[in-house]
């Protein structure tokens, strides 16, 4: 009955009911959205570097050869050869070298040249059909095989470059020969192909259909042999690749190569887990803000609830004396005070959580189709989010502390008898 | 019934009032006078346990309601005392007959929803029940007041200028269905008042001087 009456009370005044859910609800929203993404990208961009200690690519942004070799969501900072990049993979230091050669794409989905090696490393097994290994027979990622329905056997034709709009390389189909299982981290996104795939869908066109080949990124032949018919093998010379992920065995290279490398050759390798960090603690400053602005709103959102439980309060001290009268005691008059206050900061976390929810399940469309990358909306981080529940009854306890402790000191003959 | 001695009250030190004595017997009804400034309102919060006097003794049925704490005061209050108050407060954000199902709920902790729907019939406003109390005119909401005073069936039904702000045929009304639904629930009967419009209809009459 307590309840029912706090539940009544909080309509009765609709107005002042829906301001302070809007700005808990919103404050809640921001909060839990906030969380699942910094939660969830932090475990997808850490998740895809393990096992790779440093990155050799083209010199450039460093940031830049992590974010495209590791991550696939930014281009390359060029190309190095692969006879010169060959001398330091198979370094007594290095443990495992995975060549990386970025070809075209389909429909969006990178077509990356790669060894088997670069599977296992993110522990995708091939669910169906078997591992690629003659040119132009391609594995895809479990999304892919998904969302463009792709089976054991189809083929299909690259577009040139990373743009799905690119020109269409006709001379050679790709044929799907196995469809990984699910991972979570980027291979699922990926078509993959063996690197000389790469350098004979390029070499057998270069000149002819496209002098102006030279654009970042895009690996062709620089050596003259252009054999049409017969396949090319990883033993071809003068032919480069994108980027290599090292695995050292000896982790003394982790520190000595950048500087090794930077002063002996064209190339330069960088360390994802010092750029990943760096890109962090840059997506943290705004994280933090928006952190911080969430929290002011809720304290406005607590003020609000204070301000409309104190201004009716003096309304409703006849009600309170009444009840009395009828045989309340004090303690339900506290507890019609507290409830209400309690039930609008329930409300504002149920609705701020599903928003949350409906606000990242939008952000995780988006960013599926800028970057392959979904966020999973339907994930709890208890703890957190307990916390923050905790947090929002707090909130809504402190507003109705002072109004409900005067409807418990009430003087009801004085309140009566100046009525 | 209910019967008084020896009450005496102070707001403060330098103002001590005396109360007469009164004895109310359970569906008869008193009538208690005075001019403004006298008391009467505080002789009747005093008579429902909303004010604690200074000395004496109030006997309900029985109980010393003086000698009680305030916890048992407000429950006691709330199961056999019914007031009637010369403006009617509700708790706004409940219709009329939830209004009636809160007074018994508080005091007995069941709703009794025939006996409220059975009351307001009683009082001819059945057909506001589901309405709010602000949705009424005067002379309905003190009718529901009534109705609700009644609710917990009590044993003293205590009445403050309850037909001040009413117009002559409404206070007729409210006045015959307070003397004879207090008659039909064996309630004892005060009404504390300075409307010269029902003074000659009692006989029982206390005067604060």
């Amino acid at each position: 009955m307590i309840a029912k009456l706090a539940w009544k009370n909080i309509w009765f005044k609709p107005l002042n009911t829906i301001l302070s859910v809007v700005l808990l609800t919103s404050s809640v929203a921001i909060i839990t959205t906030l969380v699942l993404v910094e939660k969830q990208f932090e475990e997808k961009f850490s998740s895809n570097i393990d096992g790779v200690d440093l990155v050799m690519g083209a010199q450039g942004s460093p940031l830049q050869l992590i974010l495209s070799a590791v991550y696939q969501v930014d281009s390359p900072t060029g190309n190095i050869s692969y006879d010169s990049a060959k001398v330091w993979m198979q370094h007594p230091f290095v443990k495992k070298a995975i060549p990386l050669a970025f070809g075209d794409n389909y429909r969006g989905y990178k077509i990356l040249g790669t060894t088997s090696d670069y599977l296992e490393k993110y522990g995708a097994e091939i669910s169906e059909g078997k591992l690629f290994e003659k040119n132009f027979e391609v594995v895809i990622g479990s999304d892919i095989a998904q969302k463009l329905s792709l089976k054991i056997g189809d083929e299909f034709f690259g577009s040139h470059g990373d743009a799905a709009e690119g020109e269409v390389h006709e001379h050679y189909g790709y044929k799907v020969v196995g469809i990984a299982k699910p991972t979570g981290k980027v291979v699922d996104n990926l078509i993959l192909c063996t690197i000389p795939s790469v350098w004979q869908m390029h070499g057998s066109h270069g000149e002819e259909e496209n002098p102006a080949h030279g654009e970042d990124g895009h690996v062709h032949v620089e050596g003259e042999e252009h054999h049409k018919a017969a396949d090319m093998t990883l033993d071809e010379p003068g032919m480069e690749i994108t980027a290599v992920l090292l695995k050292f065995r000896n982790k003394m290279g982790i520190v000595t190569w950048p500087r090794i490398i930077a002063q002996n050759t064209k190339m330069q390798v960088a360390s994802p887990a010092i750029e990943v960090n760096r890109l962090f603690s840059l997506f943290g400053i705004g994280i933090s803000a928006l952190q911080y602005l969430a929290y002011v709103i809720m304290l406005i959102s607590g003020i609000s609830i204070f301000i409309a439980l104190y201004n009716t309060l003096k309304e409703r001290e006849n009600e309170f004396a009444l009840m009395r009268v009828n045989g309340a005691k004090r303690l339900q008059l506290l507890k019609v005070v507290m409830i209400e206050s309690l039930l609008l900061c329930v409300v504002g976390f149920i609705f701020g959580t599903i928003l949350g929810r409906v606000g990242l399940s939008m952000l995780s469309n988006s960013a599926e189709e800028d970057f392959k990358m979904s966020f999973n909306p339907y994930e709890f981080i208890w703890e957190k989010e307990g916390t923050l529940f905790l947090l929002t009854i707090f909130v809504g306890f402190i507003a109705a502390l002072i109004p409900a402790i005067k409807a418990y000191n009430l003087n009801i003959s004085k309140t009566l008898a100046n009525a | 019934m209910i019967s008084t001695k020896n009450i005496t009250f102070s707001y403060s030190k330098d103002q001590l009032f005396h109360m007469p004595d009164l004895y109310c017997e359970a569906g008869s009804t008193l009538l208690i006078t005075g001019d403004s400034g006298k008391g009467k309102t505080t002789y009747l919060h005093i008579l429902a346990g909303l004010l604690k006097p200074k000395s004496g003794e109030i006997e309900i049925d029985k109980t010393d309601i003086v000698s009680l704490s305030e916890k048992a005061t407000d429950k006691f209050r709330g199961k056999h005392i019914g007031v009637v108050f010369q403006k009617s407060h509700f708790i706004s954000a409940l219709t009329v007959l939830e209004n009636l199902e809160m007074a018994s709920w508080l005091a007995t902790g069941k709703k009794h929803t025939k006996r409220a729907k059975k009351l307001l019939e009683q009082l001819g406003i059945e057909n506001q029940a589901s309405k709010l109390p602000s949705q009424l005119s005067i002379g309905q909401q003190q009718r529901v007041s009534i109705a609700r005073a009644l609710m917990n069936e009590p044993k003293v039904l205590l009445a403050d200028e309850p037909t001040s702000s009413l117009d002559d045929k409404n206070a007729e009304k409210v006045i015959e269905l307070l003397t004879s639904l207090s008659k039909e629930y064996k309630a004892a009967l005060l009404i504390v008042t300075h409307d010269n419009r029902i003074k000659e209809r009692f006989i029982n009459k206390i005067t604060l001087i």
